[in-house]
């Protein structure tokens, strides 16, 4: 070897992952650096690939159901909602009032679990390891209201097509209001160790920027989008299961870097509670399972539907040929979308701040990989 | 299938399911179409459109209140352009296929689209034969690459002008397309397995 290449000025190619505790599961990134700068990256991802979509096909519609919990794990309740709600539209059913307002209170339930989760990951990412403890601890209270009413705590399967299988437990309202009243607190708790820590400031100001016209020219959606500025929210712009009769804000902020989708992020948790509350007051009484048949069989066509998934845009797209089986179902995940903006922000960046920007996507691995 | 329990509510309804909030001539029949029970689209956009591209775009439907076109296949991406410059349809949701093995033209493509100040959704649907190479849409959306390369991973449909068109879930030399209708369900590559993962597939 040449004695030069220690004062070489070549790049340096780094692997980060696939098993590195700060990609949030199996994302490899090949990162290229000049020194401590990040001249490039490139995302090796499909380590978690199962081929849901294939499966889909060989399954009634019934029967994928629970898979669809699978991919967004962190978010099983919204994947369900999103596939239920795009198997109604090709049957051209609704779930009952009842169950609509059920699925609201669980799926902002499932946005508080998912934010928390991503909290506490994300902090630590940081080095701030106490948020991690707080966080898991309230969203255990989260996953006890999931388990008392369908008995699963993470890949729930809570909902199904055409409105509910399970009716609604006794103290169910008691529980989530008692929860709210709890959580909201906490919230604030969070902030005071966070918000304006000088630490946790340095580390996320300016980092990671990614701009409105960038977000939409990468279809990023969701928190990142918000952060942005951006004030698009499905839940506000093409409500469904009820989400218009519940008052609430749209959260956003200016510059688009990390520590604005956390401010974001931590006011959505907010949010979530204000929805909550509404729903539970105003639960309809009533049917909680909508006019679908045994056997599940729409006419042959094809629907989009999406829903704001605690990570952004979910949408699935299915074609049917009336069979039993899905035609072709085609999950659209926000965060293999998202997952792909990530070369756009740490290029110039710092090596140190990779990884705070991928905690800032809150991606979940079985999502980009299906 | 049959062992999903069903709850008290969904009792065992007249033949045609959920045909209650339809309209009745699509679905009285015991047998609904065998082709999607379209309605036809008209709107602004859809004259501005028609101005533009003329014969290029075959149909414009409505299917379930969701508006879509069937255009050429060389038109899309015109279109796809066309959309974003002057309509404001500036957010490409998702590219995704179909296979129709037994059609001549047998994918049909998807580009979903949304417009943030309009706040409407269309799609863009466009029949390709296998091997024909259909323009990419990374000149006009940046999310388009991946997307893309999930197409060609899955369908192995080819995008002329892609900048990278390689698999991405699954590994480089992998063989087959897995969501090609002729794919199976448990079928793998089993050479690769065999010498990368140094196992029998066992199938």
């Amino acid at each position: 070897m040449p004695e030069a290449t220690f004062l070489d000025s070549t790049e340096l190619v780094l692997n980060m992952g696939p098993q590195h505790p700060s990609t949030h599961g199996v994302l490899r990134v090949i990162l290229k650096l000049d020194g401590e700068k990040v001249m490039g990256t490139e995302c090796i991802i499909g380590y978690l690939h199962r081929g849901v979509e294939k499966i889909a096909e060989n399954r009634t519609y019934v029967m994928f159901n629970p898979y669809v919990d699978r991919m967004d794990y962190v978010a099983a309740v919204s994947n369900g909602l999103g596939y239920c709600l795009a198997i109604e539209k090709l049957l051209n059913v609704e779930a009952p009032p009842r169950a609509q307002a059920a699925r609201v209170i669980l799926t902002e339930l499932n946005r508080i679990a998912s934010h928390l989760l991503w909290l506490g990951t994300h902090a630590l990412d940081i080095g701030a390891i106490t948020p991690v403890f707080y966080c898991f601890r309230e969203r255990e209270e989260v996953l006890k209201i999931f388990e008392n009413y369908c008995g699963a705590r993470l890949t729930t399967h809570a909902f199904r097509i055409g409105g509910l299988v399970y009716e609604l437990y006794d103290g169910f309202e008691q529980e989530c209001r008692a929860f709210c009243d709890m959580f909201l607190p906490k919230v604030d708790e969070y902030e005071e160790l966070l918000t304006n820590n000088r630490i946790w400031v340095s580390r996320l100001k300016g980092i990671g920027i990614l701009s409105a016209e960038e977000c939409k020219d990468y279809g990023v959606t969701g928190p990142v989008l918000r952060a942005a500025g951006v004030k698009w929210d499905l839940r506000k712009a093409m409500p469904y299961s009820g989400y218009e009769q519940y008052d609430f804000d749209i959260p956003t902020a200016q510059n688009g870097d990390t520590y604005d989708r956390y401010t974001v992020r931590m006011e959505e948790m907010r949010q979530s509670v204000r929805i909550i509350r509404q729903a539970v007051d105003k639960i309809p009484s009533g049917p909680i399972m909508g006019k679908v048949g045994k056997v599940v069989k729409p006419p042959t066509g094809e629907a989009y539907v999406s829903i704001e998934a605690p990570k952004g845009e979910l949408g699935y797209f299915v074609v049917s040929d009336n069979s039993t089986q899905p035609y072709r179902v085609r999950v659209r995940p926000p965060s293999f979308i998202n997952l792909q903006a990530l070369d756009r922000m740490v290029r110039g960046g710092l090596v140190a701040d990779v990884v705070a920007i991928i905690g800032t996507l809150d991606i979940v691995l079985g999502e980009v990989d299906r | 299938m049959a062992d999903e329990p069903k709850p008290e509510g969904a009792e065992p309804v007249a033949k045609p399911p959920a045909a209650a909030a339809k309209p009745p001539a699509a679905h009285a029949p015991p047998k609904p179409p065998p082709t999607m029970a379209t309605t036809p689209w008209e709107s602004d956009l859809t004259k501005l459109l028609k101005d533009r591209f003329g014969d290029q775009i075959l149909e414009f439907a409505s299917y379930l209140g969701q508006n879509f076109l069937v255009s050429k296949p060389e038109a899309a991406i015109p279109i796809l352009e066309f959309l974003k410059l002057e309509a404001d349809f500036d957010y490409l949701v998702d590219i995704t296929a179909a296979d129709y093995p037994k059609r001549p033209e047998r994918f049909d493509l998807f580009y979903i689209l949304y417009s943030f100040g309009r706040n409407e959704r269309i799609r863009i649907k466009t029949a390709v034969a296998d091997g024909a190479k259909p323009a990419t849409a990374t000149t006009v959306h940046a999310t388009a690459n991946w997307l893309e390369r999930e197409v060609f991973d899955m369908f192995g449909i080819q995008f002329e002008g892609h900048p990278d068109m390689r698999r991405i879930l699954l590994p480089d030399e992998w063989e087959g397309f897995p969501l090609r209708k002729e794919y199976g369900l448990i079928q793998q590559d089993d050479r690769w397995v065999r010498e990368n993962l140094n196992i029998e597939s066992g199938q």
